[in-house]
This record gives structure tokens, C-alpha cells and sequence, in this order.
């Protein structure tokens, strides 16, 4: 260890310092952190549309925003809760984890690294600036369906080409952790014995490299419709808008797996640790990662369901989505199988666990509600598929990043958080996050369309107290931000096994782990 | 962190961000001329010449790097399954392409044209659209217009092409038997069939554009003709820039007989974009 501390000393005697020092870093460990802090940061700014929407929708009538301005929250909100709080917190945790977790010095290609990092706060000032022109943002929805999304205004290039910035990011971050994974795990490190947090991101990696060139597709032409004359998208010269979701919804959903393979990965690394037995079934959580990845490329359609396709393909991708709910289930069945009989304690990242086990299987088995054909023509475009998403999204992804940060945080910094005031923020996040969603389910059942920013009073109740528990989850999440703070402020206390019952070379770096994580690749018997 | 057994981690690095820098500019420009801002086509020129200069500067450093020895056999890998990863990307980038070409062809407009269970909008709408293809939709966009055929220019490209794929083998034969006459000559017949294909390609655009009437505007037709055949064409530009580089590289003598990932990785590139163009004959020309 010693020898290793001498090297930081010596690394860093050139280093540059403040901002240069984050804007020229190619170290993963700092890579990671930007990546952290920045998706707090829009998480926050997301969330802030979010309070908006809810605050509109507070009671029925138009209260407190334009309807146009309301459909630029609703996209926004989901553009920025998508793209820029719950991908760059997993490529964050990529950063901080991968190296550690297989033996790497640090990332494959560092420069690439560097540059994935640093094109998001651009992309996203480019995108949010647009809120601010004459003609406002973008607000046909983040699925950006045609005609609609044609009739923007000014903002429609400048919304195009920031999504472009954040393809090309996500391109880049990607490769990058293949190429780690393939290439940089410690001797010894075979493919099946890599973590399951290795292997669901290497998954991840790979759908994200053959999903976001074709939304990159997609959006060009979008862009040449709208600019150059083409007809893509415009029956009349021979083309169709509903292609247009068929190509976008192609990236879609293999895009709505890139946000909860990872969150996979996490509650298998966790729940173990805090269950102290071994994951049950790795071979199988491996196998049902790659079929569910695999199976994603021919779903797309279920969200389409209501556009009219021929007969065929409604069956075809009903049956399709049902089937991923397989692996799905062998994923909670082992779950739950690796608890039976451990020996559990509740620290705060096993509550986050836990809630996302039963509460992510909520939002599973509205999917399937959602599958059926028949009922989707119900169902569509009601606060019920806002319900659906919402839960497999934020007690689903969101749950998983705040149980990885727990987790890992002692780790990374040495410093370990205050376990009541943790419990306390699992508490309010998870009472509030479903005071928030789960009446949605009732007003969609009900008929309650989505993105409409007034309703009929026989849906008042039930969404007053939606905004009441959003407002209540928004608070909360002041909470995480103080324990953070509150964190980071003591000294370094932890241990390097901060987890009894925690496995992987990860525990046996010092806490927090030198600069360059292996410098010396440890063997893996 | 020192010494060639260890893997190299470059230690800081103001290139991404300036390059990031680069993009930006350039995107803004780009959006600003297609709202019809005056400034917005020099904006965005300006930042084109930043990107090239920062991949100038960029593949330099990288260049320097890899001659002063500093890239053991393992970073090697990792720039290797950057690049297959990357060209895969470019695979899927393509694939969104030809997906619109065969929904349009197989789905959109039988069902203008009332084939199948869409037949309103044939009765209601365009009862007079019959779909054969090529087409430019029920409404006639663009004005008539004449077929790009597959003989001809097209036909000569793909000769030019497969050929140019064949160069580029004959030229790393050259560079594995450290034959540098090979070497140079295959790389130079490479670039300049790679050129001439993008020359043939243009001149092509030009008689579409003026004697055939067939344009960007030309309904599905024109707008899956010029976005697969114009981003292939941007593509072999790219590979020709980069195979020229290469050439340099080679001149300079760089690269070793059993050491040369910067041109395998263009001769990657270089197939890939021959690939892609064999799937543009047979579908945009051809059926
Ligand atoms: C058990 C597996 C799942 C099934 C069967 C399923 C099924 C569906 C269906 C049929 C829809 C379309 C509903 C409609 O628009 O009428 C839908 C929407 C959606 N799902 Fe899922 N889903 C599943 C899991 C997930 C997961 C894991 C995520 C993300 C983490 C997710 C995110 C979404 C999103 C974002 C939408 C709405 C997209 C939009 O229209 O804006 N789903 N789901
Ligand atoms: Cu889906």
C-alpha cells in the first residue's frame, strides 16, 4: 500500500488544480464523480419540472402555466431524467466501479473517457437554453413524434443536435466500458466470474452501442423533413409518421432496459452482501440478462399498439413482450432465493434494495397489463403507462443509483454516512414516492390522458395527493443532498471491508482506493 | 506507471474538451442556418475547420505516443475493440436508414397505394395513387422524375469499390512483408479509387439533380436515395482522409510488420464502407 501512496504524491505534483484540474482529468475515479454530481444536479433541475408538472395539475383547471409551457416541462422533464440524471449516474458508477471491480488500473481509453464526460454539460445547456427562446423549448413529448414535433419552432435544430451530443457520449462511454471489461479484467477474471455489476453493464454497453445510432437515425431525419425537403415521415410523399415510431421506438425500448440493467446489477451485488450468502443462480442472472437484452430488440412495438397495425404484428409483439417477463421473474425468484435463510440486516442501501425488489415488480406487472393488446387500447396514452414507467424508473433505476451510492460512498470516500439519517431518507422517499405514483394507476384505469395539463374533477382527488407526494419525494431528496454534505465532511474513518458480508476486489483496496486503483493486477483464483 | 509493461493511462488531457468545444460550435452554426440565420453556414464552417484541426492535433498525440513505444500489447487490444465497436456503432447508424427504405417500400406505400387492411387512405385520400416503385408519394412530390439505374456510374462504383478493397489487402500484405513498394502502391491505389468514387459519386448528384429531376424533395424515393447514398459518400470521404494519413504515416515509415493498429483500423473502416455500399447497390440501385 505504502508504494502506492508514493505514486499519487508524484502523480500529482504536475497536476493542474481547480476546474483544469476536472476539465483535464482522465482519471476514472474523477471521471466518475463528474458524472455523479452532475446527474444530482439534473436530477434536481429535472425534478424541478417535474414540481411544476404536479403543481399544474394540483387541481383541475389551468392554474399556474400555459398549456404550451406545460408540454415543454413534460418533455424536458423526461428528456433531462433520461438522458442526463439516471444514464450518467450508472456511467458514473461504471467509472468508479469497473477498474475496481476487475483489477484495472483505470478505464480502457481514458482520453475517450474524458470527452464522453465533458459533452454532456454542453449538451445540456444547449438543450435547456432552447427554454429560454421566443418560440420555447421543445414540447412534443420526449418521444418526439412527427407531425408534431415537425411544428416546434426555433428550438427544433438546436434540440436535435443536443441529442445528437448526448448519443455520441453515450456511444463513446460505452465502448469504453467494453472495451475495459474485455480487455482490462485482473488474470484469472474469467467472463463467468465476473461480478454480476460487470456483467449487466457490459450488456448495457452493448445495447446502448447498437441502440443510440439508430435514435441518432431517427432524429437526422427528423431534422431533414423539417429542413431539406425530405418525406420521411410525410404520407404524401410516400412516407409515414408512424415510421417514425417504429424507428424511434426500435431504440426505445432497448433504451428503457439501458436504464434498468444496471440498476439489476446493483440490487444482485447488494442484496447478497446485506443477505450474506452468495447471489443464488449467477449462471442464470447472467443468462437472463443477455435474453432480456436480446429480446428487446423485437418488443418495440408494444408501445404502438393503439396506431394501427396489421393484425400480425399485434400479436407478435404482444406475445414478445410477454415473454421477457420470463427472465424477468427468474431475476426476482433469485432475489428472493438468495435472501431465504441469510443471515440480513437492513442497513440503508439493502432498504433501497428491498423496495426496489417489491416495487419494481409492481411496475413489471403493470408492463404486463400494459402487453396485452386489448388492454393497452384502454390503457394507452393514460396515467396508467405514466404509473407503469414511473415505477420501474424511479423505485425501479432511481432506487438502485441511491442504494449504489450508500453502498459505495464509504468506499470511495472513506467516510462512512450517518445510517439513521440514511434510514430516515429511505423512509420518506419510499412512502412519498408511492403516495406520488400510485394513484396515477386508479386515474388512468379511469381514463385520465397523460401530458394534458387540465382534467375533469372526477380525477381531483387522486391527483392532489399525487402533487402532495411529489412535492413530499422533492424534499426528501434535500435530505440525501444534506447527508452527502454531512458525509463528506468527517474524517476518514471507514474500514477497507466496509461491509462485512461484502465480496469483491473492490474490499480490498484501501477506502478510499489510491488514485491508480491496481497498479498491480491482483490474480483471481 | 512507468516502463512498456504497464499500462499506459494518459495523465491529463485538454483535447476532449476543446474538441467538444469544436462540435459545439459547429452544431450551433448548423442550427442557426436552419433557421435561416445569415451567420449560421460560417459558424458552423468555422467550428467544421476546429474539429479537423483538433483531430489534427488529437491523432498526433496519439501518433507520437504510439512511435515513442509507450502502448504495450494490451492498450493495443483496447484501441482495437474501441474501433470494432465503434464501426458497429456506425453499422447501426445505417441500419435506421435502410430500415426506413424497407418500410416504406414494403409497408408505407402498398398501403397508400390500398393494398391491405389501410385501404381508407387510398379511398379517402389518394384513390388515384397506384404504388410502384420508384415513388415519390400520391401527391407526385418534386414533380416527375427519372430512376437512378443500377448500370452505369453505379455499376462503375461498385467496381471502383471492390476493387479499392482489394488494394488495401495487397497493401497490407506489402506492410506485413515489410515490402515497402507494395505497401505505398496499394495504399495509393486505394485513395485514389476512394476519391475517384466520391468524384463519380458527386457528378452522379449533379446529372440526378439537373437532367433527371430527382431530388432531396423526390418524395420517399429522393429522400432514401440521398440520405443512404450521402452518408455513404461522407463515409468513404472520411476513410479516403483517413487512408491519406495513413500514406503519410507510411511515408514517414511508421508502423511495423507485426505492429500497426492505425492502418488496420482505416482498412477496417475501409471494408466497412465498401459493405455498406454493396447493401446500397443491391437496394437503392438495383431491386
Ligand atoms: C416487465 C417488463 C415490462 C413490460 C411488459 C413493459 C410493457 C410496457 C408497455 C406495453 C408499454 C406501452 C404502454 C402504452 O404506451 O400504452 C410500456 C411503456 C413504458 N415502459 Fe414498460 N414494460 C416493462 C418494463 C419496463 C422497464 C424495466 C422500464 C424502464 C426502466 C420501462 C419503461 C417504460 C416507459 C418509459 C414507457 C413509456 C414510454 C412513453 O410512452 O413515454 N418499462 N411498457
Ligand atoms: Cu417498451
Amino acid at each position: 500500500m505504502s508504494t502506492n501512496v508514493q505514486d499519487i504524491h508524484e502523480d500529482h505534483h504536475h497536476a493542474p488544480s481547480g476546474l483544469m484540474r476536472w476539465i483535464t482529468t482522465t482519471n476514472h475515479k474523477d471521471i466518475g464523480s463528474l458524472y455523479l454530481w452532475f446527474s444530482l444536479l439534473m436530477f434536481f433541475i429535472g425534478g424541478f419540472m417535474a414540481l411544476i408538472i404536479r403543481a399544474e395539475l394540483f387541481e383541475p383547471g389551468l392554474q399556474l402555466v400555459i398549456p404550451g409551457f406545460f408540454n415543454q416541462m413534460t418533455t424536458m422533464h423526461a428528456l433531462i431524467m433520461i438522458f442526463g440524471a439516471v444514464m450518467p449516474a450508472f456511467v458514473g458508477l461504471a467509472n468508479w466501479q469497473i477498474p475496481i471491480m476487475i483489477g484495472a488500473p483505470d478505464m480502457a481509453l481514458p482520453r475517450l473517457n474524458n470527452w464522453s464526460f465533458w459533452i454532456l454539460p454542453f449538451a445540456f445547456t444547449m438543450l435547456l437554453s432552447t427554454l429560454f427562446f421566443d418560440s420555447g423549448g421543445p414540447a412534443a413529448g420526449w418521444t418526439l413524434y412527427p407531425p408534431l414535433s415537425l411544428q416546434g419552432g426555433n428550438s427544433m435544430p438546436f434540440v436535435i443536435l443536443s441529442i445528437h451530443l448526448l448519443g455520441i457520449s453515450s456511444i463513446l462511454g460505452a465502448i469504453n466500458v467494453i472495451a475495459t471489461i474485455l480487455n482490462m479484467r485482473a488474470p484469472g477474471m474469467t467472463l463467468m466470474k465476473m461480478p454480476i455489476f460487470i456483467w449487466t453493464w457490459l450488456i448495457t454497453a452493448f445495447l446502448l452501442i447498437a441502440a443510440m445510432p439508430v435514435l441518432a437515425g431517427a432524429i437526422t431525419m427528423l431534422l431533414t423533413d423539417r429542413f431539406f425537403g425530405t418525406s420521411f415521415f410525410t404520407a404524401s410523399g410516400g412516407g409515414d409518421p408512424v415510421m417514425f415510431q417504429h424507428i424511434f421506438w426500435f431504440f426505445g425500448h432497448p433504451e428503457v432496459y439501458i436504464l434498468i440493467l444496471p440498476a439489476f446489477g446493483i440490487v444482485s451485488t447488494i442484496i447478497p452482501a446485506f443477505s450474506r450468502k452468495k447471489l443464488f443462480g449467477y449462471d442464470s442472472m447472467v443468462y437472463a440478462t443477455a435474453s432480456i437484452a436480446l429480446l428487446s430488440f423485437i418488443v418495440w412495438a408494444h408501445h404502438m399498439f393503439t396506431v394501427g397495425m396489421p393484425l400480425a404484428g399485434e400479436i407478435f409483439f404482444m406475445l414478445t413482450t410477454m415473454l421477457i417477463a420470463v427472465p424477468t421473474g427468474v431475476k426476482v425468484f433469485n432475489w428472493v432465493a438468495t435472501m431465504w435463510r441469510g443471515s440480513m440486516t437492513f442497513e440503508t442501501p439493502m432498504l433501497f434494495a428491498l423496495a426496489f425488489i417489491i416495487l419494481f415488480t409492481i411496475g413489471g406487472f403493470s408492463g404486463l397489463m400494459l402487453a396485452m393488446t386489448p388492454a393497452d387500447f384502454q390503457y394507452h396514452d393514460t396515467y396508467f403507462v405514466v404509473a407503469h414507467f414511473h415505477y420501474v424508473l424511479v423505485p425501479g433505476a432511481v432506487f438502485a443509483i441511491i442504494a449504489a451510492v450508500y453502498y459505495w460512498l464509504p468506499k470511495w470516500t472513506g467516510k462512512m454516512y450517518s445510517e439513521s439519517l440514511g434510514k430516515l431518507h429511505f423512509w420518506l422517499t419510499t412512502v412519498f414516492v408511492n403516495v406520488t405514483f400510485f394513484p396515477m394507476h386508479f386515474v388512468g384505469l379511469a381514463g385520465m390522458p397523460r401530458r394534458i395539463p387540465d382534467y375533469p374533477v372526477q380525477f381531483a382527488d387522486f391527483n392532489a395527493i399525487a402533487s402532495v407526494g411529489a412535492f413530499g419525494f422533492g424534499l426528501s431528496q434535500l435530505l440525501f443532498v444534506y447527508i452527502l454534505y454531512n458525509t463528506l465532511k468527517k474524517d476518514v474513518t471507514a474500514e477497507d471491508k466496509v461491509w462485512d458480508g461484502a465480496e469483491g476486489l473492490e474490499w480490498t483496496l484501501s477506502s478510499p482506493p489510491p488514485y491508480h486503483s491496481f497498479e498491480k493486477a491482483p490474480r483471481v483464483e | 506507471m512507468s516502463g512498456q509493461n504497464s499500462y499506459y493511462v494518459p495523465h491529463e488531457t485538454k483535447l476532449p474538451f476543446l474538441t467538444t468545444v469544436a462540435i459545439v460550435i459547429m452544431f450551433i452554426g448548423a442550427a442557426n442556418y436552419m433557421n435561416g440565420s445569415a451567420s449560421g453556414m460560417t459558424i458552423m464552417l468555422i467550428g467544421m475547420v476546429l474539429i479537423f484541426a483538433m483531430a489534427y492535433v488529437w491523432f498526433s498525440e496519439v501518433v507520437t505516443e504510439s512511435e515513442g513505444g509507450i502502448y504495450n500489447d494490451q492498450v493495443d487490444i483496447s484501441f482495437r475493440w474501441g474501433m470494432v465497436w465503434f464501426i458497429f456503432s456506425e453499422v447501426m447508424f445505417f441500419a435506421a436508414f435502410f430500415g426506413a427504405l424497407y418500410y416504406a417500400r414494403e409497408l408505407s406505400l402498398p398501403w397508400l397505394g390500398g393494398d391491405g387492411y389501410k385501404i381508407t387512405t387510398n379511398i379517402v385520400l389518394w384513390p388515384q395513387f397506384e404504388n410502384v416503385w420508384p415513388s415519390n408519394g400520391p401527391t407526385n412530390s418534386g414533380g416527375d422524375f427519372v430512376v437512378m439505374g443500377a448500370g452505369g456510374i453505379p455499376a462503375l462504383n461498385t467496381l471502383l469499390l471492390l476493387t479499392s478493397g482489394l488494394t488495401v489487402t495487397y497493401a497490407h500484405h506489402g506492410l506485413k512483408e515489410q515490402d515497402r513498394r507494395k505497401l505505398l502502391v496499394g495504399l495509393f491505389l486505394t485513395i485514389a479509387l476512394g476519391f475517384i468514387f466520391v468524384g463519380f459519386q458527386a457528378y452522379e448528384y449533379m446529372v440526378a439533380y439537373n437532367d433527371l429531376n430527382l431530388k432531396m424533395t423526390s418524395g420517399i424515393y429522393g429522400s432514401t436515395f440521398y440520405m443512404l447514398t450521402g452518408f455513404h459518400g461522407f463515409h468513404v470521404t472520411l476513410g479516403a482522409i483517413m487512408l491519406t494519413v495513413i500514406f503519410f504515416r507510411c511515408l514517414k515509415g511508421h508502423f511495423a510488420g507485426d505492429n500497426h493498429f492505425g492502418f488496420e483500423a482505416v482498412a477496417w473502416y475501409w471494408h466497412f464502407v465498401d459493405v455498406v455500399w454493396l447493401g446500397l447497390f443491391v437496394f437503392v440501385y438495383w431491386l
